[in-house]
């Protein structure tokens, strides 16, 4: 293991900033993937480490207009029982009661949620579903600057994604969902909670009239990143969902995977439960 | 050698002044630094709640937790718990319900009872069991964990 030299614990953003700028350095938040990670060999710290955790102004979630703005430090029991989310997102207080245990989800975070970049992540599904983009901060010149990207477009790979290394992820932010909005997470595993899912996925869309538009589909754990499925979304668009639009659906969402063996499931298992999902979810839409 | 730290909290209700090594987790220095030994060490890798603490009112696993972490917060322990050398309510219900066999699970399942029902006193049953999955037990198959629980709702209720 790596030495750590220098440990900073900043309370505000420029000058965690400033440092990231300077050199190489681990963050830390709450700490839930990286303390297993170090500890099981998997990843070192670099010479400085910075607990992000007392840097002011990074964490709650509030609503600025027309948009639901969440802190990278807001905890997934924070979202869990947000009164906003419960009425605006469900569907990510959904995927937070499907999280870890009630220890974990006190500690962990969103931004680290999101930083992991596990094709498993859990919060991750819902976000996609809701069209989320997430905001970068850095420094130059003397002075912070932000940049915003799609979530669709911020994972590469396992653990890899388009976040620089002199770049902090500051918040996640959607346009607040129209009031026809309907999203639904699913996730299995062979408890509700304390698991790594071995397929996630999360549907959502506009319903009128039975008519289900602006869909977004989102995949976990069936490829090398949280994923949108766009033949699924291209199945479904604009369609009323009658038997036969599911079946194609079911069909189109088989196609936009990539699911593999491991520990946890099988190539096959993995197919079988995205199309079984995929069939639940629409049902659960339909009877809205 | 790795560097240390200077680190203050405040830990069941006094308040601690120390250096600690930057690597060390909050679980390491409680047990080995400041040998409060109640919080147990199992599985390392927050599966298990044997570590659970409550940290600035809620609870966490302590193996997880960097230790400079606890940097001006407010921590406490199952040694905390008690009052005045005698057991705090909800320790005395896992023992009249005869809740605990070889004991290792049980200052982390206490210590998450008792913040599932001050952050909710009308607990429900099944609330008991979502909120104590993160809580591994491999004795007592936790029904009478649930009624200890159970009890100490119904008393506070009827206080
Ligand atoms: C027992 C157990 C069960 C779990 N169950 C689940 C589960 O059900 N679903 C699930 O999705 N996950 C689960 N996890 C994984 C983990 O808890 C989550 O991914 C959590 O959200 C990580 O957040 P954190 O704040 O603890 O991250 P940390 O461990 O602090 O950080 C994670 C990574 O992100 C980086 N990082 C953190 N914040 C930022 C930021 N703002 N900007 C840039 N980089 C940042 C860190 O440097 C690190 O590389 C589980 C973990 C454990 C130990
Ligand atoms: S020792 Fe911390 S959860 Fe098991
Ligand atoms: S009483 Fe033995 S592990 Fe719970």
């Amino acid at each position: 293991m790596s030495e750590i030299e220098q440990y900073l614990a900043p309370e505000n953003l420029a000058s965690a900033l400033e440092v990231m700028a300077a050199g190489a350095v681990t963050l830390v938040a709450g700490g839930t993937d990286l303390t297993p990670q170090i500890n099981e060999g998997r990843r070192s710290y670099a010479p400085t480490l910075i607990n992000i955790r007392h840097i002011e102004g990074l964490s709650g979630i509030s609503a600025p207009d027309g948009h639901i703005r969440i802190g990278c430090l807001t905890t997934v029991s924070e979202i869990r029982q947000s009164d906003l989310l419960t009425t605006a997102a469900p569907i990510l207080c959904e995927a937070a009661n499907h999280f870890a245990s009630e220890q974990i989800r006190n500690a962990a975070t969103i931004g680290g949620n999101i930083c992991n970049a596990s094709p498993a992540g859990d919060m991750i599904i819902p976000l996609l579903v809701l069209g989320a983009r997430v905001e970068l901060a850095s420094w130059k010149d003397g002075g912070v600057v932000v940049r915003q990207v799609a979530l669709k477009d911020f994972f590469t790979g396992p653990g890899r994604t388009v976040r620089r290394d002199d770049e902090l992820l500051t918040a996640v932010i959607f346009a607040r969902p129209a009031e026809n909005f309907i999203g639904y997470f699913r996730k299995s595993g062979p408890r509700p909670a304390l698991e790594i899912s071995t397929v996630s996925l999360g549907i959502g869309g506009n319903l009128t009239d039975g008519r289900f538009s602006d869909v977004r589909v989102a995949f976990g754990a069936v490829g090398p990143t949280p994923m949108r499925g766009k033949n699924t979304e291209a199945a479904l668009e604009g369609k009323i969902l009658t038997p036969d639009v599911i079946q194609a659906a079911v069909v189109a969402a088989r196609k936009d995977v990539t699911p593999i063996d491991d520990i946890r499931a099988t190539e096959w298992y993995r197919n079988h439960l995205v199309a079984v999902f995929t069939e639940e979810l629409l049902q659960n839409v339909c009877q809205n | 050698m790795s560097v240390k730290t200077e680190l203050t909290f405040t830990l069941n209700g006094r308040p601690v002044t120390l250096e600690v090594p930057v690597e060390m987790t909050a679980l390491a220095l409680l047990r080995d630094g400041l040998d409060l030994k109640g919080t147990k060490y199992a599985c390392g890798e927050g599966e298990c709640g044997a570590c659970t603490i409550e940290v600035d009112g809620v609870t966490v696993n302590s193996c997880l937790m960097m230790a400079v972490d606890l940097q001006g917060r407010e921590v406490m322990t199952i040694e905390g718990l008690q009052t005045n050398n005698a057991l705090h309510p909800m320790q005395q219900s896992f023992v009249d319900h005869g809740a605990v066999q070889c004991g290792f699970c049980m200052p982390g399942m206490i210590m998450q009872a008792n913040y599932l029902v001050k952050k909710n006193p009308d607990l429900t049953r099944e609330e008991m069991t979502r909120g104590l999955e993160g809580n591994v037990c491999r004795c007592t198959g936790y029904s009478k964990v649930l009624d200890a629980v159970a009890a100490v709702v119904g008393a506070k209720q009827e206080a």
